[in-house]
């Protein structure tokens, strides 16, 4: 069955992303994908989707959708809460960490966000099509979203619809990132830095910047020395999320997942993956500190991060959310949101 | 300090992009030799991709880039031991062969008329050359690929005439029309969509850099990949353009096969 979304206000900032589009980095093209992908799974598990399936990436004010065609179910992981207004005019908020269907003509506003980013998912998943092996929204070079473009008011979203007599609904407790200190691998070039640097990085407190989007951010703190001025330079090598770039100002800046695919300024340390969706949920004016890992410690690290995840999968409960409009044949439940 | 730092084979260092890529780097400057080692690596990975099953390490090989000076592998750490697959490329990189020439040959139309060069003038009185010198250059030239990066499909490629070499502009345009040629040091380009950029334009081709309808080979260019600039006239141009626009340019016409002359 197919369900259909308008988006009547896009809001700011806010696209479709999935996992990222690999396989492309050779001819220019970066990942993009989720900033942070363990919140995006966490959206995706509490409408009954695959972890894989694209959603929407809110990361300033929300967008407003309305319901066209079939019945939806949406949630949102993250820090917002949102109001349904439902076509008999009834309107309710809906927080965060809980599903619900939606019926044609009603309407779903999201509210204020206060963390970094939160992700708003539907059943069966954002239907927009594949581009490059991904529905990932990539501005720069207009790929993937809709038309390659962030959402706006008039965007049709094609996604999954539920049987007429489902409302079972999904909840589970808030997910919440490890805390402390940011876990980075140094190098591949802190070599071109002096030892002072290496310190000053692992030991100061940095600050975000307003000038953060996509594509990285930069931070704010003690400046890190080169080991010589040239070495602020570097024939343009490859690049990822996470790594720590340090331009001739000695201002760090960490790319995120809309980076560019390679740069030419040193790197004196990279962000391990179990930590990048941490960079999603801060904001300007935050602060954060590192610490320098082994390789042998960052895959532990991700490996722990995954374990935690489905340990959060566990603590997902499904029930009615209005008894009286539904049987409790699980089958059915399973066909209609499959 | 540095429990971190790669290790070094004969010709290769092994450095640690986090744990989710290895820069292979065979040295730290512009040079075709280096780059075909580069490439060389980058050849035999793909062999060993194809021929070795999905079990193998190099099954968790997401991405390849290849750069200048050196081959950046990305990999799901969970699906791989990182250390065995940094040994493994190390051991690639150990008995690969350089490869000077793997790319295609291609023949791209550009117009140098003003229009559409707008710091062809300056560059030509700054080197003492007249404009024709300064097309003739270009036109003479074969240019080497070195790689795609900055922006989808936009090719940094190397062989500029030491004649023409300056500095990027003091002060970079907030907007460079897109298919702009671009000179910058001893580095040429193509601007695939209008960006902001510090380049100096010397011309501007018909041809996109990049489509993403085209799904096997979104970049028209690729690392390896040589090519000669042939000037063509305003009229030309915009026939061309129009041509790329309806999407009816074909791209193999531009190809040059072995043997045919530059």
């Amino acid at each position: 069955m197919i369900g259909m979304l308008e988006v009547i206000d896009g809001g700011i900032g806010n696209g479709i992303q999935d996992a990222g589009r690999f396989g492309f980095r050779h001819m220019g093209i970066t990942v993009s994908g989720w900033l942070d992908p363990l919140l995006a799974r966490c959206a995706n598990a509490l409408v009954g989707n695959g972890p894989d399936c694209a959603c929407i990436e809110i990361r300033g004010a929300g967008p407003t959708l309305g319901v066209r065609h079939g019945r939806v179910r949406v949630a949102v992981a993250g820090d917002m809460t949102l109001t349904v207004h439902r076509a008999n005019g009834q309107s309710f908020p809906l927080p965060a960490w809980e599903s619900l269907v939606l019926d044609p003509q009603d309407a779903l506003e999201t509210g204020f966000l206060a963390g970094g980013t939160a992700y708003l998912a539907v059943g069966g998943g954002v239907a927009t099509p594949l581009q490059l092996g991904s529905r990932s929204t990539y501005q720069r070079a207009r790929i993937g979203g809709v038309n390659g473009h962030l959402l706006a008011s008039g965007d049709v979203l094609p996604c999954g619809a539920l049987g007429r007599n489902e409302r079972r609904e999904y909840q589970a407790p808030p997910w919440q990132h490890v805390q402390g200190a940011v876990r980075v691998m140094l190098g591949p070039q802190d070599g071109h830095f002096k030892p002072e640097s290496l310190q000053l990085l692992l030991s100061s407190e940095y600050q975000v910047t307003p000038q953060m989007d996509r594509m990285g951010m930069r931070l704010d703190g003690p400046a890190l020395a080169h080991i010589r001025p040239e070495a602020a330079d570097i024939v343009s090598d490859g690049v990822t999320p996470g790594v720590i770039q340090v331009p001739g100002n000695g201002l760090p800046i960490i790319l995120l997942a809309d980076c560019q695919t390679v740069g030419g300024y040193p790197k004196i340390a990279t962000v391990i993956s179990a930590d990048l969706p941490r960079l999603a949920q801060l904001k300007p004016g935050q602060t954060v500190r590192f610490c320098a890992v082994s390789a042998v410690e960052a895959r532990a690290a991700r490996a722990e991060s995954e374990e935690r995840w489905c340990a959060w999968v566990q603590q997902l409960t499904y029930g009615l959310h209005n008894a009286s409009s539904v049987g409790d044949d699980v089958d059915a439940f399973w066909n209609a949101a499959g | 300090m540095n429990a971190n730092r790669g290790e070094c084979a004969s010709r290769a260092c092994l450095l640690p992009v986090g744990d989710t890529a290895w820069t292979v780097e065979f040295g730290d400057t512009i040079d075709p030799a280096i780059h075909a080692q580069v490439l060389g690596l980058a050849g035999s990975i793909e062999r060993q991709r194809r021929d070795a099953g999905a079990m193998d390490v190099l099954g968790a090989i997401v991405d390849v880039v290849p750069t200048f000076r050196s081959l950046t592998v990305y990999f799901d750490p969970l699906r791989c031991n990182s250390q065995r697959l940094g040994e493994s490329l190390l051991q690639l990189a150990s008995t690969a062969e350089s490869i000077a020439t793997v790319g295609r040959r291609w023949r791209i139309p550009v117009c140098f008329d003003e229009e559409y060069a707008p710091d062809l003038n300056d560059l030509a009185q700054c080197k003492g050359l007249s404009r024709e010198a300064v097309i003739a250059l270009m036109t003479e030239t074969e240019f080497q690929v070195y790689l795609i990066g900055f922006m989808p499909g936009f090719p940094y490629m190397g062989g500029l005439p030491a004649a023409l070499h300056m500095p990027r502009l003091s002060s970079p345009r907030k907007a460079v029309p897109e298919r702009s040629l671009a000179v910058a040091n001893d580095m040429c380009a193509v601007y695939p969509w209008e960006s902001p950029g510090g380049w100096r334009l010397l011309g501007r081709t018909p041809v996109p850099m990049f489509s993403a309808a085209d799904t096997s080979s979104p970049s028209l260019l690729a690392s390896g990949d040589r090519v000669f600039w042939q000037a063509i006239d305003a009229g030309t141009f915009r026939e061309m353009e129009a041509l790329a626009r309806a999407g009816k340019l074909d791209r193999d016409s531009l190809l040059l096969h072995e043997g045919a002359a530059s």
